[in-house]
């Protein structure tokens, strides 16, 4: 069998479920003749998706760019502060409980505070907030993954008098490298909730999370469900991407390679 | 001059005394072995020669420098019982870590790698990553990797302890030529008497509580040494003797002191 075939047949039992669940869904609907404002058919949704697919690609571009945003951003500073954590290890120590405490604060609850900080209409109220969610656990699992070094294998670097930058380089990066994707996974996901949550406390009306809000309230709940169908489409773009990356980085790991 | 000289080293962790008064003198083209039951320091010793940890008390000198000045020169090169690969790098970047750390230029690390694949019977392996080479095979791309840049001394802690017999021997035999071809100076620690009084010139030989050195044995089997070697009666004899040697190491520990 070719490649191709064999990553059919593996996707094969997924694609199945999905298919099942949405057409159970549908059924079910149907059969109890269940209203729309609880739960639309996925039928509907799928209509309601087409009609307002400009409105809803407006709408999701501006988020995805607040929760792109927020996932570099985020992601970005905690790498950064991992290394020098891990650099500077008795900054590590004196940081790293305040890191795990934080990273347990439910920060999506500052959502209202950010938006006073910037205007809520700017995209940088959003940017902060996904930011802020991306960040501790990034933070967490790369400083873990540079600290999960085989001390023979340090010892070997010192047997080869390299220095602290060169260690950092060779040994210490690459060793985190799995861990800095597990940590950049549940980033992507952290970064869509923290766009879409942060815009229902107010945002720019071109905005996905305000569209789902205000057509909730409307009781349009079919293109508020069609706005989350495409906010959970977003979130896994951006999902998708990062662990494209990592295959493409990680090559050397068996369980990544075919 | 003498490539190690250790003179009255102590180590203690804490409250144990991991090592006590020891005294070593390794000239050059030697192969020495450091045999002894768990817990008498032959690791110990090992590292404190490499400069990875620093004795308590007394000092280790590595060709006439310290072992932390010998450590910069890259003086040695060290392997473990574990190949410790870097599981990121093929065999040709694991082979020319070094290389690139001491700053040589592509072209001749290439040859070097070459010729070091060459010297372990690896070639044809150039682009495996670790996990696709048995454990035998990674062993060789790390005393490979150790041998790359021409280090005066090879420093090996219990290199072929997790193989099974068959690998063993066999790489006990080219390790053997790998020596003689190089020229090197070789402290190896091992917890095999065969394997010890087969591959050295001189086995020191240690006991534990606290780790010293309670004997040392010349291996005087003719060079070089083939696979009737291990079945020469002499051989038998010094094993014999590394035996009993280790035994009264043993219950000198017993005695009360």
């Amino acid at each position: 069998m070719s490649a191709l075939g064999r990553r059919i047949v593996a996707w094969l039992p997924a694609v199945v479920v999905l298919v099942g669940v949405i057409a159970l869904w549908e059924g079910l609907i149907r059969a109890f003749d269940v209203q729309a404002f609880l739960l639309p058919k996925p039928s509907e949704i799928a209509r309601t998706l087409w009609d307002t697919r400009h409105e809803l690609w407006t709408a999701g571009w501006f988020t995805f760019q607040e929760a792109l945003g927020g996932f570099l951003l985020g992601s970005g500073l905690a790498i950064l502060v991992a290394l020098v954590l891990a650099r500077w290890r008795i900054l590590g120590m004196a940081l790293l409980p305040f890191a795990i405490a934080a990273n347990a604060i439910p920060i999506i609850a500052f959502a209202p505070i950010t938006n006073t900080w910037f205007s809520p209409l700017n995209k940088s109220s959003k940017i902060v907030i996904a930011a802020i969610l991306c960040f501790f656990p990034v933070l967490v699992n790369t400083l873990r993954g540079l600290t999960s070094v085989n001390p023979r294998a340090l010892e070997l670097m010192h047997s080869y008098a390299a220095g602290q930058a060169e260690i950092f380089r060779r040994v210490r990066i690459p060793t985190a490298l799995p861990f800095i994707f597990t940590g950049l996974k549940v980033a992507t996901v952290l970064a869509m909730i923290g766009a879409v949550v942060g815009e229902y406390f107010g945002g720019a009306l071109n905005a996905l999370g305000v569209l789902i809000l205000t057509r909730a309230r409307v009781f349009q709940f079919d293109e508020a469900w069609a706005g989350i169908v495409v906010a959970c489409l977003l979130g896994l773009v951006l999902y998708v991407a990062v662990a494209i990356v990592e295959r493409l980085t990680l090559r050397w790991l068996p369980s990544t390679s075919e | 001059m003498s490539v190690v000289l250790i003179k009255d080293v102590t180590k203690r962790f804490g409250e144990t005394t991991a090592l006590q008064g020891i005294d070593l003198v390794v000239e050059p083209g030697e192969f020495v072995s450091l045999i002894g039951p768990s817990g008498c320091g032959k690791s110990t010793l090992l590292r404190i020669i490499g400069d990875l940890i620093q004795p308590t008390t007394g000092t280790a000198t590595v060709n006439g420098k310290t072992a932390r000045q010998a450590r910069m020169d890259r003086d040695y090169g060290i392997v473990f019982q574990d190949a410790v690969l870097y599981d990121w790098r093929t065999v040709v970047k694991n082979i020319a870590l070094p290389l690139e750390l001491a700053s040589w230029d592509r072209r001749r690390r290439a040859a070097k790698v070459k010729e070091m694949l060459e010297l372990v019977e690896l070639t044809g392996f150039e682009n495996h990553y670790p996990w696709q080479l048995s454990g035998g095979m990674q062993q060789r791309v790390s005393i490979a990797r150790a041998l790359s840049f021409d280090p005066a001394l090879l420093l090996m802690d219990e290199p072929f302890g997790a193989l099974d017999e068959m690998t063993r021997e066999r790489l006990n035999m080219e390790l053997l030529q790998i020596w003689q071809a190089s020229g090197s100076t070789v402290v190896f620690v091992t917890h095999s008497i065969a394997e010890a009084v087969f591959l050295s010139t001189r086995v020191v030989v240690m006991s534990p509580r606290p780790g010293r050195i309670s004997n040392m044995i010349s291996i005087d089997l003719p060079q070089p040494r083939t696979a009737t070697t291990r079945e020469d009666a002499h051989f038998f004899e010094l094993v014999t003797e590394v035996r009993e040697a280790l035994h009264l190491g043993h219950d000198l520990e017993r005695a009360p002191a």
